[in-house]
């Protein structure tokens, strides 16, 4: 594959060239498993599928360096050989979800709150602007403070500022050991219990509250485990491990209808909100899944007020804004650094935002 | 000049405003003393009004401010610039609040280090980041430099331990970034912001995130007789799955040097030697250690110690701790350096530093973040003798432009500022440079904030040393050569 792969990055540099001399939008696609994902978009489809291949691999050095349209399930089963892990469980949506899409969309999994999201990881990236130049940013070692760190600016910019052609992550040992409990409880009690536990060293990897059941996970050495379980007092979930699994990917019997889904992000303490509907609370409280049709409006200002933001994650109209509007003076910057990536505004065209 | 002056007098108290040679000595360097420039002025705004004002004032005049917190920076970033105003956050030094249930801190820039962590403790957590200069730096300084410490190994950098910022712009709006949630809409400014030097804005609160306090801790120490198999000690133990909270290494040199200074007993005969801190809960610990233990027996190993009780961990780790002062001790002056390169490389690029040692004449002493690679190498000069700093600065940049070649990067955790200015003409091209420039022209279209740092122009690449001609290729075709 890797023979190639100049020859690639030329003929994508030169699409980008000409779709900015002529203005053509281009929409950015990997394995296409993420597409409902943002606001519709309208353009030629460029696809960085072919870009695909591990480029290196040092389980001792804690990085993977792929290409963008390498698939995630090839890079978790190259890291699983070796005992390792994307940490941040980034959900697929379907077998064909691709390292670069899983950046640009910057969606991590349940462990999110204990172990860090994409964001966390991403050490450095190879992408290709708006204007065709292919630059390189950040690197494949842990720590690297030269320069502004635009391999972070790119990770869930839904390829607005350029495209993803490489990137170098930091990936974990794989947890010796885990486990999945449950408890019945109400929602108060769930949500302090998350928020106290989340602060004291009981190896919590998961936590969510979801159809009058507290549910935990723990990972990490079984004897860090075991000790946890002691404290903690919980029955081991019939559904074990699965569980997690299903939830990460949305196969869980809750996102198994074609009502709106909203995904909530608020401070893990906010208390229930005033929004009618389903809800299923996950990262220990700071990510809420909810299935409503209360107005648009309304769902916005009372995610604002508890200090969070709200996105329409499936269904529901995905012309207008699906992301909470950012306040003016943020999106006169938004709009400026789109400028300096992408001034024809030619990628992913509004898919994050309208104006850009 | 004189109408700036009497413009930041009417809005500032008088004592918030120092001007005079005498008094601005103070603030004509940070902990890179090599370099020094006396400011116009130095400012000490008491909240964010008066930073907002202050900035309106300088963005009106068109005068540069450089944004500075204790001064501990190793790399020049809080330099001033001549005729330039020094924004001191120093008066912004409380701790606005700690909610303990959602783990977060939130505090004003001028805020210590460590004091988080001391803040932070009745509630059983801590605040994770710890530069060696945590009981005297500042959380805005920290943002700034994306400053990282002993533990980042496992709990990462000050980007991976923040949830918000409050910045002031160049023109005096006040931007909130980031949230109390675990992601903000739109693109990750909280991550740009984070090690930029202040070159993108002034940072004037900051959301801590807050961890649990490890139940247990044990240290270890291992001797080895080469550098090599001490590397291959560090590989061994990740290879395994253990994640220490700590991983340094020492050389022979260092070991000396310390030992002469601390006693801390280290074995002053090594080639190296290994510190390894594990945490957790007291069950994990004590199975993690022996483990640890065994892998580095058979890595090569001539002796494991493990801290009997909290007062031998403490020995252990106060040579670490101490061995820049030690260095100091047998050295007139010495030059720290920050490169980070894959782990794999260590032995290799040792024995470069040692070759580069003997072609300029001058020791070298290593100490570094193992663990992560992140190699500080002491270079031992005497800036009394003719020509040794120059020689000292040369040979630093040799060891950068080294750790590039491997792979690495120029800085793990002590920033660009002025110290490496050139050294980013080797890791970057001339379009990433660019790209830099404008990212900052997007925050700062002026170019007013802490202007000439981090990021070289094209023409001074041309013009400096760190230009390098690979395969015949001008790394910049495109600029005229002098």
């Amino acid at each position: 594959m890797s023979v190639n792969i100049s020859n690639l990055y030329q003929e994508l540099g030169e699409r980008v060239i000409a779709a900015s001399n002529s203005g053509q939008p281009l929409i950015i696609k990997g394995g296409g498993s993420k597409q409902f994902y943002g606001r519709n978009v309208i353009g030629e489809v460029i696809n960085i599928r072919s870009c695909s291949g591990i480029i290196s691999y040092e389980p001792t050095e804690l990085v993977i360096t792929a290409y963008a349209g390498t698939p995630i399930r090839e890079i978790e089963n190259t890291l699983s050989e070796r005992g390792q892990t994307l940490p941040f469980e980034p959900p697929g949506f379907g077998d064909d979800a691709t390292l670069g899409g899983t950046v640009a969309c910057g969606l991590s999994g349940p462990r999110r709150p204990y172990a860090g999201g994409v964001r966390d990881y991403v050490l450095g990236i190879k992408c290709l602007t708006g204007k065709g130049g292919i630059l390189t940013f950040g690197g494949q070692v842990m720590k690297n403070v030269a320069g502004y760190d635009v391999s972070r600016l790119m990770t869930g910019a839904l390829g607005t500022l350029g495209v993803i052609l490489e990137v170098s992550i930091k990936v974990l040992p794989q947890p010796e050991y885990e486990i999945a409990l449950t408890r019945e409880t109400d929602f108060n009690t769930a949500l302090s219990q998350m928020n106290a536990w989340a602060g004291k060293s009981l190896s919590l990897s998961a936590a969510c509250y979801d159809d009058g059941q507290l549910n935990i996970r723990l990972s990490g050495k079984k004897t860090a485990v075991a000790s946890a379980r002691k404290i903690l007092a919980m029955e081991e979930s019939d559904t074990g491990l699965d569980y997690w699994r299903q939830l990460r990917e949305h196969q869980h019997a809750f996102f198994k209808d074609n009502k709106t889904l909203w995904r909530l992000s608020v401070p893990s303490t906010t208390g229930n909100l005033d929004l009618a509907g389903e809800w299923l609370i996950d990262w220990g409280g700071a990510q809420r899944w909810l299935k409503t049709d209360e107005p648009v409006d309304k769902i916005r200002r009372v995610t604002e007020q508890s200090g969070g933001h709200a996105t329409i994650f499936r269904g529901g109209d995905h012309d207008g804004e699906v992301f909470q509007p950012l306040k003016p003076a943020l999106m006169k910057l938004h709009l400026r650094l789109k400028q300096v990536f992408d001034p024809d505004r030619i990628l992913n065209r509004g898919r994050m935002y309208q104006d850009f | 000049m004189s109408s700036v002056i009497e413009r930041l007098r009417a809005i500032l108290p008088d004592e918030a405003v120092i001007s005079g040679p005498e008094s601005l000595q103070v603030y004509e360097c940070d902990a890179l003393s090599a370099y020094r420039t006396l400011p116009c002025c130095v400012v000490l705004p008491a909240d964010i009004d008066q930073v907002r004002a202050v900035l309106q004032i300088c963005h009106a005049e068109d005068i540069p401010v450089v944004a500075r917190g204790a001064g501990t920076g190793l790399s020049g970033g809080a330099l001033p610039v001549a005729d330039g105003v020094v924004l001191s956050l120093a008066k912004l030094s409380r701790i606005l609040a700690i909610d303990p249930d959602l783990r977060l801190a939130r505090v004003q820039p001028g805020v210590r280090n460590l004091s988080v962590s001391e803040a932070a403790a009745p509630y059983g957590l801590f605040y994770a980041p710890d530069p060696s200069s945590q009981i005297a730096c500042t959380i805005g300084g920290n943002v700034a430099e994306n400053s990282g410490g002993v533990h980042c190994l496992k709990y990462g950098l000050t980007v991976h331990n923040i949830a918000a910022l409050k910045i002031i712009t160049v023109e005096g709006e006040l931007l909130e970034i980031g949230s109390e949630a675990l992601d903000a809409p739109g693109f990750d400014l909280l991550a740009l912001m984070t090690g930029s030097e202040g070159m993108l804005g002034v940072v004037v609160e900051v959301t801590l995130k807050l961890l649990p306090k490890p139940v247990q801790q044990q240290i270890l120490l291992a001797a080895f007789d080469s550098v090599e198999a001490a590397g291959n000690g560090v590989a061994a133990i990740i290879a395994t799955g253990i994640i220490p909270a700590g991983l340094e290494m020492m050389d022979n040199a260092c070991i000396r040097a310390v030992e002469a200074y601390v006693h801390a007993g280290y074995p002053v005969a090594a080639a190296a030697i290994l510190l390894c801190e594990l945490d957790g809960v007291q069950e994990e610990v004590e199975s993690s250690s022996k483990e640890v233990a065994d892998i580095l027996v058979s890595s090569g190993a001539t002796e494991v110690r493990m801290a009997k009780d909290k007062a031998e961990g403490e020995r252990f780790w106060a040579g670490r701790k101490a061995a820049f002062p030690a260095v100091g001790r047998i050295a007139a002056d010495y030059y720290c350096m920050d490169g980070t390169i894959p782990r794999k490389h260590i032995a290799s690029v040792l024995q470069t530093i040692a070759e580069l040692s003997r072609q300029y004449g001058l020791g070298v002493v290593n100490v570094f973040h193992a663990g992560d690679g992140n190699l500080h190498p002491l270079i031992l000069y005497d800036v009394a003798v003719p020509g040794e700093l120059e020689r000292a600065e040369e040979f630093g940049g040799k060891i950068l432009e080294t750790c590039v070649a491997v792979g690495g990067t120029i800085t793990g955790e002590h920033g660009v500022g002025i110290e490496k200015i050139n050294q980013m003409c080797v890791q970057f091209n001339a379009q990433e440079l660019t790209l830099f420039h404008d990212i900052k022209h997007a925050f700062d279209p002026p170019g007013l904030l802490n202007p000439g740092k981090a990021v070289p122009t094209l023409k001074r690449c041309a013009e400096s040393g760190a230009m390098h001609v690979h395969a015949g290729q001008l790394p910049f075709p495109e600029i005229e050569r002098f």
